[in-house]
């Protein structure tokens, strides 16, 4: 027998899920760019959640905050690059949809048989007492090799691809010979540049 | 002082409307001194009362489930912020990670300002949305970076842990450039003073220009209680907490948040508004090594000592 508090904590965990999946749902139900990316975000919102509840702190509240975060710049993305505002009017949020579906499908009945399949170990020791400081410790300790490699490795890649994308380098802002001040900016900064 | 306990979420109500009535003691006071005054302390209770019977305006091909929410998520997200904040000693939530949870809530509002923006199909008020997110790319690094400070120097995201550490001195002393740097942020969250362009004359009100009623009431509640909820966590890091001679912690943690609160709202009409296509190149080039350099003293004293 389940005590009331493990019931309750059940029932909310798949209510959570439920919500999660349906929101994914309304992601390509919906006609509207705005009410898509949100309820992206509100899927997200409810796998954190699930994060949470599952006493991984850090990561279930840090899912929330990043998830949310990137739906509020995919707002700025859409005026910044799609020449007009798609979120003003209707469109449909699929296209391809035989290879979607099929994706879709093949990914789900793999990862869901993964979970059903694999002999699922039991646990051995107990988990710490602070888990931030043990996530903090199992990816910046041993792994901190790593990190000091593909950190700058990530790093380049955005400075190469902002270079490639920008209209307007150095050369438009100061000059041939680089020695125009002010800079030649079409829309000034705020320290008067 | 001893350390923070959860109390039963039942305070959760009380909690709020303590919440909001800090939240009515800044309209007031913002009311009554800041440009445009009205003598007395009166016009928010009028302000109030005409909203709940102002019929809600409609426009056209509105999306109202949006607009609703964000209209109305904004005092959610400042009650969900004050929900890891002590009062004095007692808590609501003494989360693990208190602070990243404050940091989410205040992201939250970059969704639910735009989503107040977009709404209702009008060309003022997505300007405002917009407006709000080129400034909430400004203010969220510095604001991150600010955050970070008190974490490192008490060695735990847990607030309870941060309010601990400034037993011996307060980390708003050695950390003042965090310290402005944090409240600026949270005047910026809260959509006032300098950072009103979203909801600027110029553009029709922006965000406010099409909102009406008891939707309207939310949304100006919201900016208000997003205010308090902030300073509330200022005391937190940076004041603290219930720190104090004489007086029981809670009124101490009360005190401070009203305090602070006013002071935010009486600089209101001291600074010019600044212009959020202008503040991206502000808030990353002048404030944000800024406040990495507090964070480095901050971390090298850690470390030190």
């Amino acid at each position: 027998m389940m005590g009331m508090a493990a019931w309750l904590e059940a029932v909310l965990f798949w209510g959570l899920g439920v919500v999660a999946v349906a929101a994914g749902v309304a992601v390509f139900r919906t006609d509207s760019m705005a009410r898509a990316t949100y309820a992206l975000a509100l899927s997200f919102v409810a796998v954190g959640a699930q994060v949470l509840m599952l006493s991984l702190d850090y990561v279930g509240v840090v899912t929330v905050l990043m998830m949310v975060m990137e739906m509020a710049v995919m707002a700025v993305y859409m005026v910044m690059f799609m020449g007009m505002n798609p979120a003003l009017m209707p469109m449909s949020m699929v296209h391809s949809k035989k290879t979607a579906l099929g994706v879709a499908a093949g990914t789900f009945v793999a990862l869901a048989a993964g979970a059903l399949l694999v002999p699922w170990p039991e646990r051995r020791g107990a988990p710490a007492v602070d888990l931030t400081a043990s996530l903090g410790e199992a990816v910046m300790g041993s792994k901190m090799l790593v990190m000091l490699v593909v950190s700058p490795v990530l790093f380049a890649t955005i400075v190469s691809a902002l270079v490639l994308a920008n209209p307007r380098g150095r050369y438009h802002r100061l000059g041939d010979d680089l020695r125009r001040r002010p800079a030649d900016d079409p829309q000034r900064g705020g320290v008067g540049r | 002082m001893p350390d923070v306990v959860e109390v039963s979420p039942l305070w959760a109500v009380p909690a709020a409307l303590l919440v909001v009535l800090v939240a009515a003691w800044a309209a007031c006071l913002d009311a009554g001194t800041g440009p445009g005054a009205v003598p007395g302390f009166t016009a928010p209770g009028r302000e109030v009362a005409r909203l709940l019977r102002q019929r809600r305006r409609t426009t056209l091909a509105a999306d109202r489930l949006l607009w609703r929410l964000g209209g109305g998520g904004l005092l959610v997200a400042a009650l969900l912020m004050v929900a890891v904040v002590p009062l004095g000693r007692w808590t609501l939530s003494d989360l693990g990670v208190g602070v990243v949870w404050f940091n989410a809530m205040d992201v939250l509002v970059w969704a639910l300002v735009w989503m107040a923006g977009w709404g209702p199909n009008s060309a003022h008020a997505l300007v405002g949305g917009y407006r709000f997110l080129a400034q909430a790319l400004a203010y969220e690094l510095p604001l991150m970076f600010a955050l970070t400070a008190p974490a490192v120097a008490a060695g735990s995201l847990r607030v309870g842990d941060v309010v601990a550490a400034q037993q011996d001195l307060w980390f708003v002393v050695w950390m003042p450039v965090a310290f402005v740097v944090f409240c600026g942020c949270v005047v910026a969250f809260s959509v006032r003073g300098p950072f009103s362009s979203p909801t600027g004359a110029d553009v029709a009100g922006g965000v406010l220009a099409e909102v009406s009623g008891v939707d309207r009431l939310l949304l100006l509640a919201g900016r208000y209680a997003l205010l308090v909820a902030g300073s509330a966590f200022a005391v937190a890091a940076f004041l603290g907490g219930g720190a104090g001679p004489w007086l029981p912690g809670w009124l101490w943690s009360l005190l401070k948040t009203v305090a602070l609160v006013s002071v935010l709202v009486a600089v209101r009409g001291r600074f010019p508004l600044l212009r959020p296509d202008r503040l991206v190149e502000l808030g990353w080039v002048v404030v944000l090594p800024l406040t990495l350099l507090q964070l480095l003293v901050v971390s090298i004293v850690a470390v030190a000592g």
